[in-house]
């Protein structure tokens, strides 16, 4: 790692603590940040024991949430984008978006089914978990099956091919329940494809944490794998790369961040293909010993921000986290990509 | 057979397989590679060559028989085993952003370092030397991306010699180069071989700078034929007229060259020697003129400084450049 690079990365990590502390102060209400540091180390005054709640209790899972799955997300495009040697694959290349999708929309949309109809009436922790458990069994069905066909396909462009038609035969279905659900059931369906961090309580994040904390892990010591594919499979093969494996494996670890992010937060579509973009651009590099930790980083501070202007701070609206991801982040995108000249457009 | 072969083939047959057929595009495939040796593998488009490459490499599973790397069966040899004996060029051309020459050398340190990849001091040392012996040294921080696509095939060949293989296997690694880079990357094979004791397989469309470069030739003819041997001997026995020349086209043994097919119209003499008489000699049988000895009853030529001079049987002409010569031979072709 260059001067140069170090010091990149040291800015980063420097922006994510900032953006982490003033994630926690902003809201509905705002917290002094002096305040934020007292209620994180424990030493907080008594007299305001609500900065207390509002900072340990909701602020800091939901702040938390959002770093692991921009986090996950950034590794998971990475990887994506790496093993299919495409700008344009990210998390859900093989449909597990689409197939998270299907197993929530059974669940919201589905009418004359058991769990399902006592749905409405139990909101709250309970309902959250099964969508999430729905979610995750809709996405895994989807994501064993294009991973069943795709041990048979040589050709990687294939089998991104594949996971497209997969995610759009899904989504068809999708569709079709959509189409034939009730008014007010659709509301809960869209709440769900908004995307949010809020979801995930700390008992919640207990599990979210380690699943997308492991995940992460593994993938960043994937980097000596996923530089020899920079040169194409063939290539890689002949550096002593098993490349069979190391395809199915990144495939696997890749989908299953992409499925659990999807199935606590919702389907986030912007960060997993954005993040690498913005870090290969910011780094002029394709080197992964550089950009895995560039992108967990990155990955971490986008999804705050994003987080922070979802709850426009200082009044009591909401905005839909996709739309503010997309929003802020495509014309960021787009600037970087033209600045630097390198970056995906070049390929 | 010497015992030294560092590649053997026994009965090796190579093609394609289906869920139910076996296509051989290349049988009984017995040949061997001794340390230092610089093989050319020639034939025709689409005959085999590269999937007898691929099978050598391990890319592709041979239908039958084995190839043997070192006196061990290549199927018993693990991944990063081959990778630290066998390199790998091929012709595609590899795309890759922001990575300098340095990184896409290291790259070749793949096999000999661990899980993480760091690379050592030794590392760098070899990559050092890798990135020299290509001639790469002044590449070695530039943007990969940026570079012509014959420095581009010569740092692919730096990151296979970091490998520090025994053999390196190179699928036309020429196919997209211009002439001079052609001519530099077989001289550089040929160094390798003759300097670092590396065996050198390469497959080349350029027949003319094998057969000048090669220790030995590996000829596959129409048919699936395959003739190997120094390339004298291969040009002796005629298989490289048999397997390349074509209604319009022959091959002169005696130059090592193809020439077109020439003389449906008739005889020509050049007068003198030297660049000029070559040239013109070049031009006459571009018009379809077999240029020999002296004839008294065909076309003779004179050039000399004032431009060239012809004389026939019947007419005289003189002109200053040889556009005008071809002009004039066309004309007369034509009349």
């Amino acid at each position: 790692m260059k001067g140069r690079e170090a010091v990149l990365l040291a800015a980063l990590i420097a922006l994510l603590v900032g953006v982490f502390l003033l994630s926690l102060a902003l809201g509905s209400t705002s917290v002094p940040l002096g305040r934020v540091v007292g209620a994180l180390t424990g030493g907080v005054a008594a007299d305001r024991p609500a900065d207390f709640v509002i900072v340990r209790t909701i602020r800091l899972p939901r702040s938390v949430t959002a770093m692991l799955a921009g986090a996950a997300l950034g590794i998971a495009g990475l990887q994506m984008q790496t093993l299919f040697r495409n700008p344009l694959a990210d998390p859900f290349a093989l449909g597990v978006s689409s197939g998270a999708s299907l197993g929530v929309a059974l669940v919201v949309l589905g009418s004359g089914y058991g769990p399902a109809a006592a749905f409405g009436t139990a909101m709250g922790l309970r309902g959250d978990a099964l969508v999430t458990v729905a979610a995750i069994a809709g996405a895994a069905a989807v994501l064993a099956l294009v991973l069943a066909v795709s041990t048979r396909i040589a050709n990687p462009t294939t089998v991104l091919i594949l996971g497209l038609m997969f995610g759009y035969a899904v989504s068809a279905v999708v569709t079709v329940l959509v189409g034939a659900s009730q008014p007010e059931r659709l509301q809960q369906w869209a709440q769900w494809g908004f995307g949010s961090f809020s979801g995930v309580t700390s008992p919640r994040l207990a599990l979210f944490g380690p699943l997308t904390g492991a995940g992460v892990l593994i993938a960043s010591i994937s980097t000596k794998q996923l530089n020899a594919l920079l040169l194409g499979e063939r290539y890689a093969q002949s550096m002593g790369l098993s490349v069979r494996r190391a395809r199915w494996l990144t495939m696997l670890g890749a989908s299953v961040l992409g499925a659990v992010v999807t199935a606590f937060c919702g389907p986030i579509s912007f960060l997993g293909i954005a993040v690498p973009h913005l870090c290969r651009g910011l780094f002029g590099t394709s080197d992964h010993r550089l950009l895995v930790p560039a992108v967990v980083v990155m990955g971490a501070a986008v999804a705050l921000v994003a987080q922070i202007v979802s709850l426009l701070p200082g009044s009591a609206g909401v905005l839909p986290l996709n739309a503010v991801t997309s929003l802020m982040g495509a014309p960021v995108v787009v600037a970087v990509l033209l600045r630097s000249r390198r970056g995906a457009l070049a390929q | 057979m010497t015992p030294d072969a560092v590649l053997r083939t026994r009965d090796l047959a190579v093609g394609y397989r289906t869920r139910r057929t076996r296509k051989a595009v290349l049988e009984r495939v017995n040949v061997s590679v001794r340390a230092g040796e610089l093989v050319c593998l020639l034939g025709p488009n689409g005959i085999g060559k590269s999937t007898l490459l691929r099978t050598l490499a391990r890319m592709q599973a041979p239908l039958w028989g084995t190839v043997e790397l070192d006196g061990g069966d290549l199927t018993a040899i693990s991944h990063a085993e081959l990778a630290r004996r066998l390199g790998v060029v091929l012709t595609e051309r590899v795309s890759v952003e922001a990575l300098t020459v340095r990184r896409i050398v290291e790259l070749g340190r793949y096999p000999h370092s661990g899980w993480f990849g760091t690379i050592g001091a030794g590392d760098r040392r070899v990559v050092d030397w890798a990135i020299a012996a290509v001639g790469a040294g002044h590449l070695a921080d530039r943007d990969f991306s940026r570079l012509s696509d014959g420095e581009r095939q010569r740092v692919m060949i730096a990151r296979a010699l970091a490998q520090q293989p025994v053999l390196l296997v190179l699928d036309e690694p020429t196919a997209f180069l211009d002439v001079p880079s052609r001519v530099e990357m077989m001289a550089l094979l040929r160094q390798l071989s003759r300097t670092g004791g590396l065996s050198v397989v390469v497959s080349t469309h350029d027949l003319e700078l094998a057969l000048r470069t090669a220790d030995l030739v590996w000829l596959v003819k129409p048919g699936g034929e395959l003739v190997t041997g120094a390339p004298e001997d291969v040009v002796l026995s005629g298989a490289i007229a048999e397997a390349f020349e074509g209604r319009q086209i022959r091959f002169h043994p005696d130059q090592c060259a193809f020439r077109l097919l020439t003389g449906e119209h008739g005889l020509a003499c050049v007068d003198g020697g030297g660049l000029r008489a070559s040239l013109a000699k070049a031009v006459l049988e571009r018009q379809g003129f077999a240029v020999g000895a002296a004839s008294t009853d065909g076309v003779s030529v004179r050039v000399d400084e004032s431009g060239w001079h012809v004389s026939t049987l019947n007419e005289r002409a003189a002109g200053s450049d040889f556009a005008s010569l071809a002009a004039y031979l066309r004309t007369r072709r034509a009349g």
